[in-house]
């Protein structure tokens, strides 16, 4: 009786077999690339503002104090977002009428807040706490980055839990001396830093929290 | 069973042995409720839907949606963001104040606790002040002036109330009424004076549903003039309670008289020399009171006079007629002369209350531990009469406006006097209230009332301190005040009750320095030196005894154990509370004792028909043991028909029977069994331990000889049962200590915790099914006989065991330990295997069957606490020793490089607990106050012969009966 | 063929009885006829019980998709789970379903293993129930999450979270033990198939059916070369899949042993689980094949013989099962755990599901007993009917250890009770449904009987009659 099936059909049957495995491995791989791309992390995407803010003007080139707006940093979970006061403090001064900065008089004028839309926002079942980070020598540029090169504000971590966890684990890789804490240019690791590291550690009585309850509650 | 071996026996139905009760317990499984039978559950239903619908879609994106910050414009100075502020106010309870420190988060109350400096509060709340939060953000209250039920103005009001006022003071005012609840407040008596000075023929009727109208009377009748009579527990060695619940929630200072009760019962049990506290309780309807007593003489309510009189006569000349009880009694009394207390029952007639008075005059206890002073009410007077003035003028046409500054005499004035058949003669007719309740539905105005956290006021607690009200947050619903109504009448619409409480005490203190005065006034919540002192009464007048014997079956008013009087029906929290007596939930029923029930053929779930006066009202029963037998107990706060969403067309109204002669109680009742199988909610079905030992007790006798009764050999595990080295605790080992002694079961507890933890409310169906969300249940066992049982309650949350079963079994590490001993459990991370739960041998942990949080109604939202997630479906939950005040506390303390202070951590439930019953603390300092409570013999744990090395352990109870009754 | 042949398969039809396993002359092509025949008879001459009996099981599959829509809207609250019984029908009809998955691989490997030529005619079909009553098994799992969205939870895997599963929990050792299973139970069955797929493609009348069965074979020939390879292989595979029988209701004995619950924590379980697997995987088998083996006239190839020995295994394995119901009461009174002791009197009598566990007794113990008589076991509707029985009484097995435990365990306060909803119900008659379904597909679409298996008993058959010649 006839053959059923050409004699191709043996290479073809291998080809597919050699297929399923590609395509299956190219899928998980396209998926990883994508899960860790700055689509799904938005890292290194800036956000729009209705505001265009400039912290790299504000930081780099008027030399402003992280403090000087984000008041609560030391006392309270919440570095805190400055009033409309604050902005105004100078602004009635200088570019006291620039097109750009009407929403913020408009905003004086009429006692309606300034809406900003959050960079770094984590999941409302953590509970991070600006203060104790700030107090036990982590830097603001520790986990926000270069933010004084930043004309608009983004992240430059994922945020995720295993880079939290990646400190919480080995904070001597991260800490800095406390006066250096709000040093906007300050980089960590330093190049002393495994010198440092466990010195400050040891000196600020760090523990490594990892109890899931340290963030969640 | 044996002697020494308390019988802890099951449910009831299964010692009883007649037809009625097998047919229960042949019903094997008790609560059998299918859902749609159940209004809440159908309402429930369509936003469980929607939400999870919601649900579904938010889970499928792992981006988050944009979250905006929305910064201030200008912010206040004293406010950093994200830390939670404290302000002191106090609550009234129908008219009696109790200081409060309430927490605020961005302006937003969140959780109230108790004012330490404040006398009637010594910090500590009850569950009632606890889910007074959840009622200010409850979106049932009125938020409009409304004219004939159409939405109108503050301003038209304010003009026709003028008006109103203006056609009475053509004729001095006569006409026109006002109708308040008790007022204990110096500042609107002192407005309601004013008024009246100026229009002398109007009338202030004043009407409080559960007030304290025989106590006034029995006061007026002993010294012919209202004392407030204040009792020192603290001092006490033999109190005897007529009736009296003074460890209940009814009773005005019963915060106070709890913790001096407790702080006495804990001394005794901490060292032998210190002589513990003997209680005599003579009750019909089992009390929390009644629980904590060594005897307890069950008897029914209307008898209580007659046993009060033979205690009376058998002081002054004691006689071998009367019976061994008041014997025994009297001697244990004229034992302890001037430590001794007679409290009279604030539902029992002014006889027994006179009789009180003349017995603790007799036994020299008077300025020692009864203490008098002024009344603590602003013009004491016979409410009950002031109500009957008041319908029968309306009913002779005399009354053109009546003003009513709260209250809802509609639902809960005395049935006998048809208030809302005469209420509508009435021409112009307006209420002030939280809610548009049954009496705004029939008033032409109706206003609402600013809750106490958005209000401005002040109030007299029990002992007359007067305690200031503080607003937290500006009306919601631009609710107004008494003061404001008051400021209206006397033409000063626009004076707001902040100046007019701030001037009327700038009257009471003239001094320069008023405005430091004031602050501190208000920083403490109290203002100094008001608290009265103490007067002298004069000799008790003999009471004109009317002991005649009741007749028939006797029917007993009282408010509900956990909704009172009613004025608070609304508020979930308190609706899901299981009633410390039965552990029921969402419903109020007809008690009935044992013995009765079997003489009547009627038994649990079964409704009847209860006829009273001449008025009938159908409910269901519940077989109470200890409820004294030919006696009902039927409960107000239930039955509303305009409560709102949550406590509509629940339960029955118990006022529908209540009339001006049996206030509180009275006799000639009748029933007749209508249908069964009422489906009741409970949260606890089972009573017996089943020769298990969960709570352990023994007298302090048998302590003292046998220091080590609460661990017996066979419970004992040893550390080195396992081979594997224990964990080493270097930094903090968390632990609590619960005092089985002190502990007085009334569940404050519970909704503190449910407050502090954003635990959500399931309904009476979920309830029914067993599926109540309180992570700290309250536990209760009955010992002893069926009609006259011990009565024992044990708190149980979570135990955050050492080896904890729980975390053994959860295939994601979603409940772990952590490393100061906590057992942890990660919401975010379960999966819902509800293993854990099941590996749990105390069974605390609560699993979200369904989308029980709240995520529809955005008002309730500000009544969430931020520092803890609000749990979605599907996820287990428990409780987590308020791991959020934990984290707050260390960080405080690490940022300012100190150790943490012992007590610095106050969980939820021992903050509230007014008998200090709970005691958290750090197990690695030894001087801690829970190491030195968990170093007494009589500390235990719960089923430690598991190895399960519990953290949460036990001091077990001690009871001090007096010997002689003890032999009979 | 001479006409004494023809008749001679006339006859054939008839059950030859208990002491064959294949009817009188049968020949290597009437075997593959009578099989293939099965699968290759036009789509009408199917028998309507199988239109019925299928028309009914997807009744019941669309059933189960309407109570998972409903249990995924809502949230699992809508089954009659609470506190304390927080596991209920789910878990029931997991290992309910699991332990019917057993006999396949048993028969197959084990029986081949042990050169039990009587199982040939069942074991293809045994397998494949086993893989379907599996996948029903894998749902439940999934389907009684809280959050059934993240069960891949449960897997290891590289995530931002830096977290893996928690390997101390039974449940994780289900999800490998199950997985392995069903994996390897597949490429069993499969492997199985192959030269009779190459046989129904040799058969087959028109030309896509041929095709689709040409790209299943895999290109068999049938050469002596394949036959040498795929026997060592079809071998490994058995001798792999042995240990895994026991394994896998082990590791599902561990849920309930390793936990504490009174009732649960009991070291006999792994064993008399897998006892009780076996047990009712059997009697599915019957309750399967009795009916299929009526309808299609395989009186001859599934003969009274296999009845008997099925049987027989199931009065073995239902005499374990009762042993281990002896041992757990018995160890709990010996114990003398105040826990233990009261588990089993509320198991019996006091609590409200004492029934229960003396209908389970009823089933399971008594009246199998009635298998010790031949005229019981050679009686199909009786065989038929305890089969039936049994499975019920496994499946109340799982009731009274899941459920019955868990309504009275340690602190009498937080006792409670358990009823099933509407959907407990309609999830369990639900995968019901899809177990019957697939069967049915199964034994309409690939040859239910291993026919060249069968070849090799007609095989040996002849052989021995030289003998007897000789």
């Amino acid at each position: 009786m006839a053959q059923l099936f050409p004699r191709s059909s043996n290479s073809l049957a291998k080809i597919i077999i050699a297929a399923v495995v590609l395509t299956g491995g190219g899928v998980l791989w396209a998926a990883y690339t994508l899960n860790a791309g700055s689509f799904t992390t938005g890292v290194d995407v800036a956000v729009d503002q209705s505001i265009p803010f400039s912290h790299k003007h504000h930081v780099a080139d008027d030399g402003i104090d992280c403090r000087y707006c984000h008041t609560s940093v030391e006392t309270s979970s919440f570095a805190g977002l400055p009033p409309t006061e604050t902005c105004m403090s100078c602004h009635s001064q200088i570019w006291a009428n620039a097109p750009m900065l009407e929403p913020v008089r408009e905003s004086f004028r009429s006692g309606k807040s300034l809406e900003w839309v959050r960079v770094h926002d984590l999941p409302d079942f953590v509970y991070f706490n600006h203060s104790i980070h700030v107090n036990k020598g982590i830097g603001c540029s520790t986990c926000h980055g270069r933010v004084y090169t930043m004309p608009l504000t983004y992240k430059t971590n994922t945020l995720y839990m295993r880079w939290c966890v990646e400190c919480h684990r080995n904070p001597e890789k991260h800490v800095r001396p406390r006066d250096q804490v709000f040093n906007p240019t300050y980089e960590t690791p330093a190049p002393n830093q495994s010198e440092i590291g466990p010195r400050l550690v040891a000196q600020y009585k760090i523990q490594s929290l990892t109890d899931c309850v340290t963030c969640h509650r | 069973m044996t002697k020494d071996s308390p019988q802890y026996w099951r449910s009831l139905e299964e010692l009883a042995q007649t037809e009625e009760f097998r047919a229960f317990v042949e019903d094997e499984f008790p609560n059998r409720t299918p859902d749609w039978n159940d209004p809440t559950s159908r309402r429930r239903f369509l936003t469980l839907m929607g939400a999870s619908i919601a649900l579904a879609g938010a889970s499928a994106c792992t981006v988050q949606p944009k979250e905006m910050i929305v910064p201030y414009v200008r912010q206040p100075e004293e406010f950093i963001p994200g830390r939670p502020l404290f302000y002191a106010t106090s609550v009234s309870t129908a008219g009696i104040a109790t200081g409060l420190l309430v927490e605020s988060h961005e302006g937003r109350p969140t959780k109230i606790e108790g004012n330490p400096l404040h006398p009637s509060s010594l910090g500590a709340t009850d569950a009632t002040m606890q889910a007074s939060v959840l009622t200010l953000y409850d979106p049932d209250r009125s938020q409009t002036v409304t004219r004939n039920g159409n939405i109108s103005g503050w301003g038209s009001f304010i003009t026709a109330l003028t008006e109103a006022r203006d056609a009475a003071g053509l004729k001095q005012g006569a006409g026109f009424r006002l109708l308040t609840g008790t007022v204990t407040s110096p500042t609107l008596a002192a407005q309601i004076q004013d008024f009246l000075a100026g229009f002398p023929a109007a009338k202030w009727h004043r009407y409080e549903p559960c007030g304290r109208h025989s106590v006034r009377a029995g006061a007026v009748a002993a010294f012919g003039q209202p004392f407030n009579t204040i009792y020192r527990f603290d001092r006490a060695a033999v109190i005897v309670s007529l009736d009296a619940d003074f460890l209940g929630p009814s009773m005005p200072g019963n915060l106070r008289y709890v913790r001096d009760y407790s702080d006495r019962r804990r001394a005794a049990a901490e060292n032998a020399t210190s002589p513990p506290p003997r209680l005599y309780v003579a009750e019909g309807t089992p009390s929390i009171t009644g629980g904590m007593a060594e005897h307890k003489f069950r008897m029914r309510t209307s008898e209580v006079e007659a046993f009060a009189a033979s205690l009376a006569q058998e002081l002054q000349s004691p006689s071998s007629e009367s019976s061994p009880d008041v014997r025994a009694l009297a001697q244990d009394l004229s034992a302890h002369r001037g430590a001794a207390i007679v409290v009279a029952g604030d539902h029992q007639p002014s006889n027994v209350h006179v009789i009180a008075h003349a017995i603790n005059q007799m036994l020299g206890n008077t300025g020692k531990t009864v203490v008098y002073t002024d009344p603590v009410e602003a013009g004491p007077i016979d409410e009950v009469a002031s109500l009957t003035e008041l319908v029968n003028d309306m009913r002779s046409g005399e009354v053109e406006t009546l003003l009513m500054l709260g209250g809802n005499p509609v639902y809960d004035a005395p049935a006998d006097l048809n208030f809302l058949q005469e209420l509508k003669k009435v021409k112009t007719r307006a209420h002030l209230g939280l809610y548009s309740n049954e009496t705004a539905a029939w008033c032409h105005w109706h206003i609402p009332e600013a809750h106490y956290l958005e209000a401005w006021s002040d109030a007299r607690a029990y002992d007359g301190s007067a305690s200031i009200v503080q607003p937290l947050i500006a009306p919601l619903y631009g609710g107004k005040t008494p003061h404001e109504l008051m400021n209206a009448l006397t033409n000063q619409a626009d004076r707001s009750s902040h100046d007019t409480v701030r001037d009327f005490w700038r009257t009471q203190h003239p001094a320069q320095d008023f405005d430091e005065f004031w602050q501190i006034s208000l920083h403490d919540g109290l203002i100094a030196g008001t608290t009265f002192i103490e007067k002298i009464p004069p000799a008790v007048r003999p009471a004109a005894l009317s002991v005649a014997r009741v007749t028939g079956l006797e029917i007993v008013f009282r408010p509900d154990p956990s909704v009172g009087d009613g004025s608070l029906s609304n508020n979930a929290w308190l609706q899901e509370m299981p009633k410390p007596q039965n552990k029921m939930t969402w419903d109020n029923a007809v008690w009935i004792s044992p013995t009765s029930a079997q003489k009547y053929g009627v038994t649990t779930g079964d409704v009847i028909e209860i006829a009273f006066e001449g008025r009938k009202v159908d409910g269901p029963v519940w077989i109470l043991p200890g409820h004294a037998d030919e006696s009902l107990t039927v409960h107000f706060g239930y039955g509303r028909t305009r409560a709102g969403k949550v406590a509509n067309a629940i339960g029955f109204s118990a006022y529908a029977l209540r009339t001006t002669a049996a206030i509180w109680h009275g006799s000639g009742a009748a029933f007749t069994r209508k249908s069964s199988g009422y489906p009741f909610a409970t949260t606890q079905h089972t009573q017996t331990m089943e020769e298990r030992d969960p709570f352990r007790a023994a007298t302090f006798d048998e302590y003292h000889q046998n220091p080590e009764f609460a661990n017996p050999e066979d419970k004992h595990v040893s550390p080195e049962t396992t081979l594997f080295p224990m964990w080493g605790y270097e930094a903090h080992k968390w632990g609590m200590s619960i005092d089985l002694t002190a502990c007085i079961g009334c569940q404050a507890c519970t909704i503190a915790c449910q407050s502090e933890n954003n635990i959500p409310v399931v309904g009476k169906a979920e309830v029914a099914k067993g599926r109540h969300m309180n992570w700290l249940r309250v536990d209760r066992y009955y010992e002893g006989s069926l009609d006259d049982p011990q009565v024992s309650y044990q708190p149980v949350p979570c135990m955050h065991c050492e080896n904890a079963l729980c975390e053994l079994v959860c295939p994601v590490a979603a409940t772990v330990h952590s490393a100061e001993g906590l057992n942890e459990m990660v919401y975010n991370r379960c999966v819902g295997t509800r293993y854990c739960s099941n590996n749990c041998p105390y069974k605390v942990r609560r699993f979200n069957f369904f989308l029980y949080a709240d995520w529809d109604t955005q008002s309730l939202f500000g009544a969430r606490n931020p520092d803890v997630s609000v749990r979605s479906r599907g996820v287990m939950e428990k409780c987590s020793y308020c791991v959020q005040r934990i984290n707050t506390a260390k960080i405080e303390s690490e940022k300012q490089d100190r150790p943490l202070a012992d007590g610095e951590i106050v969980t939820a439930c021992q903050q509230v607990c007014p008998a200090q019953a709970i005691v958290f603390g750090d197990l690695n300092d030894p001087n801690s106050r829970v190491s030195k409570l968990k170093r007494q013999q009589r500390n235990y744990g719960l089923l430690e012969e598991l190895n399960s090395r519990p953290r949460t352990t036990y001091l077990a109870r001690l009871r001090n009966p007096n010997p002689e009754l003890e032999k009979g | 063929m001479k006409p004494e042949d023809q008749e001679s398969t006339n006859v054939a039809t008839l059950d030859p009885g208990p002491d064959k396993i294949i009817g009188p002359g049968h020949d290597y092509g009437t075997v593959t006829d009578e099989i293939s025949g099965v699968v290759l008879r036009p789509f009408l001459k199917t028998p309507p019980q199988m239109f019925i009996g299928f028309a009914i099981a997807f009744i019941l599959v669309n059933l189960l998709m309407v109570a998972v829509t409903w249990l995924f809207v809502r949230g699992v609250g809508v089954w009659g789970i609470t506190m304390p019984v927080a596991w209920g029908f789910a878990i029931v009809n997991f290992v309910w379903w699991i332990g019917i998955g057993h006999a396949g691989t048993l028969i197959s490997a084990i029986l081949l293993l042990l050169k039990q030529d009587w199982r040939t005619s069942i074991n293809r079909f045994a397998e494949a129930m086993t893989l379907f009553a599996v996948a029903c098994a894998g749902m439940f799992p999934v389907l009684h999450l809280g959050r059934p969205w993240l069960a891949y939870w449960l897997l290891p895997y590289p995530n931002t979270m830096w977290l893996w599963p928690q390997p101390r929990s039974p449940l994780i050792w289900d999800v490998f033990a199950v997985s392995t299973y069903a994996t390897v139970s597949i490429i069993f069955w499969f492997t199985g198939l192959i030269p009779d797929l190459a046989t129904m493609r040799d058969k087959a009348g028109n030309a896509t059916t041929r095709k689709i069965f040409g790209v299943l074979a895999l290109g068999w020939r049938g050469s002596a070369k394949h036959w040498a390879r795929y026997q060592k292989a079809y071998l490994l595979l058995a001798g792999l899949s042995t240990p895994l029988v026991i394994s896998v209701h082990s590791v599902v004995s561990f849920d309930f042993a390793v936990a504490i619950l009174p009732g649960w924590h009991t070291t006999i379980f792994p064993p008399y689980f897998v006892a009780g697997a076996i047990y009712s995987g059997f009697a599915m088998v019957l309750t399967l094949a009795i009916p299929v083996r009526r309808w299609y006239h395989l009186e001859d190839l599934i003969t009274m013989r296999h009845i008997e020995c099925m049987s027989k295994v199931m009065l073995g394995t239902g005499l374990i099962v009762a042993y281990g119901y002896a041992m757990e009461a018995f160890m709990a009174w010996y114990s003398g755990g105040q826990f233990e002791r009261y588990a089993f009197v509320n198991r019996m009598w006091e609590g409200g599901y004492w029934w229960t566990y003396w209908i389970l007794i009823l089933c399971n113990i008594a009246i199998p007993q009635l298998l010790w008589s031949r005229r019981v076991r050679m009686s199909i509707p009786a065989v038929f009917v305890i089969a039936l029985i049994v499975n019920v009484g496994m499946w109340l097995e799982r009731f009274v250890i899941v459920v019955t435990s868990l309504t009275r365990d340690f602190v009498p306060s937080s006792w409670g009770t358990y009823y099933p909803t509407i959907w407990d119900w309609s999830t369990y008659l639900g995968t019901i449904g899809v177990f019957l379904c697939l069967m049915f597909l199964f034994i309409r679409g690939l040859p239910a009987i291993s026919i060249f298996e069968m070849r090799e008993v007609v095989h040996h058959n002849a052989e021995s009659e030289h003998a007897h010649r000789d």
